[in-house]
């Protein structure tokens, strides 16, 4: 199992982590040997196994449709880097993003 | 008591280094007001006035939780996680907030982005982590009780290297709600004790159903002190064979096998039991943790919390923000489970290691269908030196090859010591049925009475 850097490009932006070219190269390796220790799983038979999601003892959780008291709105925006008129406030959104 | 932890904390720390954040004015504040309730004869609720050290991936109101990442640096939580809550309503006193692997990854506690705590038996090697912090704060007895978490051995393993004990609960015993998510299937808090008995102390505390947690489930919680009997008469035992092979120690060996023949002098029935798959947990947690991770870990993103890179657009500055405030540990875990969980992959990796998950689980709920506990190491080797496996990820995971197969089963697990090699701790760990938190208990009690390993302590306070 061998990670190109093209690959690891590929999944830095789906990652949405910038990464410099001296990381690159370091992933590449790293992954490169940590897939191909995990590749063992391969030996395995498991087509008549279930995958496990988790292992929790229930299946569904719902509670009372009831309204609750949330966190005061002010307390969590004096936590954001930047905020506006009670909202989040960020850079430009619209056609920014690359196609990955 | 609280002044004379603080002391403690002053004279060590800065040596050991196990705290990220002491909060000492307020520490004795409440300890004040405990004074005086007691003074004025209130009833006193079991842990009044007793310091506790909380791993700092645990949100406390009031008080910075950054979970050793620069990209939390500075962030105060709005509220209390359910097991804080439940601290204070016990009458506990915070002391601080203890060091940690950034977001939990990591073993050795130096991928903190706050600089590595030291084990308090030598201050060369790492005390082990995730809960490093807590573990150490613990070890040096600078705080008798310590919350840490543990995802893939977190609590087991610092516990194990600092000669403590330390007890994983079932997944779903006690409340996640305010504990930052690393690999929600996975994480568990739990208590780092001196003993055994305080260890049941404060899990009867935190134990116990939470509606604000889903995972959490609603089953009585039995008094866990009450199932410290002193003795282990009648219980089944089994050696997990695949866990005494290669790569294991032989003072390690020796120690973790003498406690299994002391466990049997306290009245257990020793067997021995085949976990078959265990040898397949490293690379099915290393594929299931990640990718849980790189989706709990998208939240960081700059706009609601934490740091921002300025950009000029929304996409610069994710991918900024994040590249300043990620350390490498972290980055690469991302990278490895967007990797496992992106189109073409999902399938050979991510699901493929999710079967081998049920897998796993199997040979646990079959050998625990024989007996009533699995006796292995917690580790391979007593603590390694700080440095030796930062630059080698994959010999850093392999050191939790007999903690990481418990979390993936999600059952309870105690960590206690049993020896030492070259001045250093050794640890074993039992593990139990689901739920069956009391039965490990009481067999770690049994055995910690007849040895009285917990009662040695590390030299410390005299600096190089």
């Amino acid at each position: 199992m061998s990670i190109d850097r093209a690959t690891v490009e590929y999944v830095a932006r789906l990652a949405r982590l910038a990464l410099t070219a001296e990381e690159q190269d370091r992933f590449a390796g790293q992954l490169s040997t940590i897939l191909a220790y995990c590749a063992r799983l391969t030996e395995l038979p498991t087509d008549d196994v279930e995958p496990a999601s988790h292992v929790a003892a229930m299946t569904n959780v719902a509670r009372d449709d009831v309204i609750r008291p949330s966190l005061p709105r002010d307390e969590i925006l004096a936590a954001a880097p930047a905020q506006e008129a009670g909202f989040f406030k960020v850079p430009p959104i619209l056609e920014t993003e690359p196609n990955p | 008591m609280v002044r004379d932890y603080l002391d403690r904390i002053a004279s060590l720390d800065g040596q050991v280094r196990a705290f990220l954040r002491v909060d000492a004015d307020r520490a004795l504040a409440d300890a004040r007001r405990w004074d005086t309730a007691y003074a004025r004869g209130d009833a006193m609720p079991p842990l009044a006035g007793v310091p506790v050290a909380v791993k700092d991936i645990i949100c406390t109101r009031g008080m910075p939780t950054t979970c050793g990442s620069r990209i939390l640096e500075g962030w105060t939580p709005p509220y209390d996680a359910t097991v804080v809550s439940r601290l204070r309503e016990a009458g506990a006193v915070l002391i601080g907030k203890t060091n940690l692997d950034e977001f939990a990854m990591g073993s050795s506690t130096e991928n903190s982005a706050y600089g590595p705590t030291r084990n308090p038996w030598d201050l060369t090697r790492v005390p082990g982590g995730s809960s490093g912090g807590s573990a150490a704060a613990v070890a040096a007895g600078m705080v008798p009780l310590a919350l840490g978490t543990d995802t893939g051995g977190s609590i087991r393993q610092p516990a194990g290297f600092t000669g403590i004990v330390g007890l994983k609960p079932t997944y779903g015993r006690v409340s996640r709600y305010g504990l930052v998510a690393f690999a929600s299937s996975l994480d568990q808090i739990g208590p780092l004790a001196g003993s055994v008995a305080d260890a049941a102390l404060l899990l009867d505390v935190i134990a116990g159903h939470d509606p604000l947690d889903s995972t959490s489930v609603d089953l009585p919680v039995p008094d866990y002190a009450a199932a410290l009997r002193g003795d282990a008469g009648g219980l089944r035992i089994g050696i997990a064979t695949e866990a005494f092979g290669d790569g294991l120690h032989p003072d390690v060996r020796a120690a973790v096998r003498q406690a299994a023949a002391d466990l049997r002098s306290a009245g257990a029935v020793l067997e021995e039991v085949s976990l078959p798959t265990i040898e397949y947990a490293v690379p099915t947690y290393y594929l299931l943790a990640t990718s849980e991770a790189s989706s709990n870990l998208a939240r960081y993103d700059g706009v609601r919390y934490g740091l921002r890179a300025d950009a000029d657009d929304i996409y610069g500055m994710y991918t900024r923000t994040r590249a300043a405030g990620f350390g490498s540990e972290v980055k690469r875990r991302i990278m490895l489970g967007t990797y496992a969980l992106s189109a073409g992959y999902y399938e050979g990796f991510f699901l493929k290691a999710q079967r081998v998950r049920t897998l796993v689980r199997g040979d646990f709920q079959r050998a625990l269908e024989r007996v009533d506990l699995v006796l292995m190491p917690v580790s391979p080797t007593v603590a390694f030196r700080i440095g030796e496996k930062v630059d080698d990820p994959l010999a850093m995971y392999l050191a939790d090859i007999y903690t990481i197969p418990v979390n993936l089963a999600g059952l309870p697990a105690i960590a206690l010591p049993c020896g030492f090699s070259d001045g250093l701790p050794i640890g074993f760990q039992l593990i139990g049925r689901a739920f069956d938190e009391a039965t490990v208990l009481r067999a770690a009690h049994a055995y910690e009475q007849r040895t009285g390993w917990h009662t040695r302590k590390p030299q410390l306070g005299n600096p190089p």
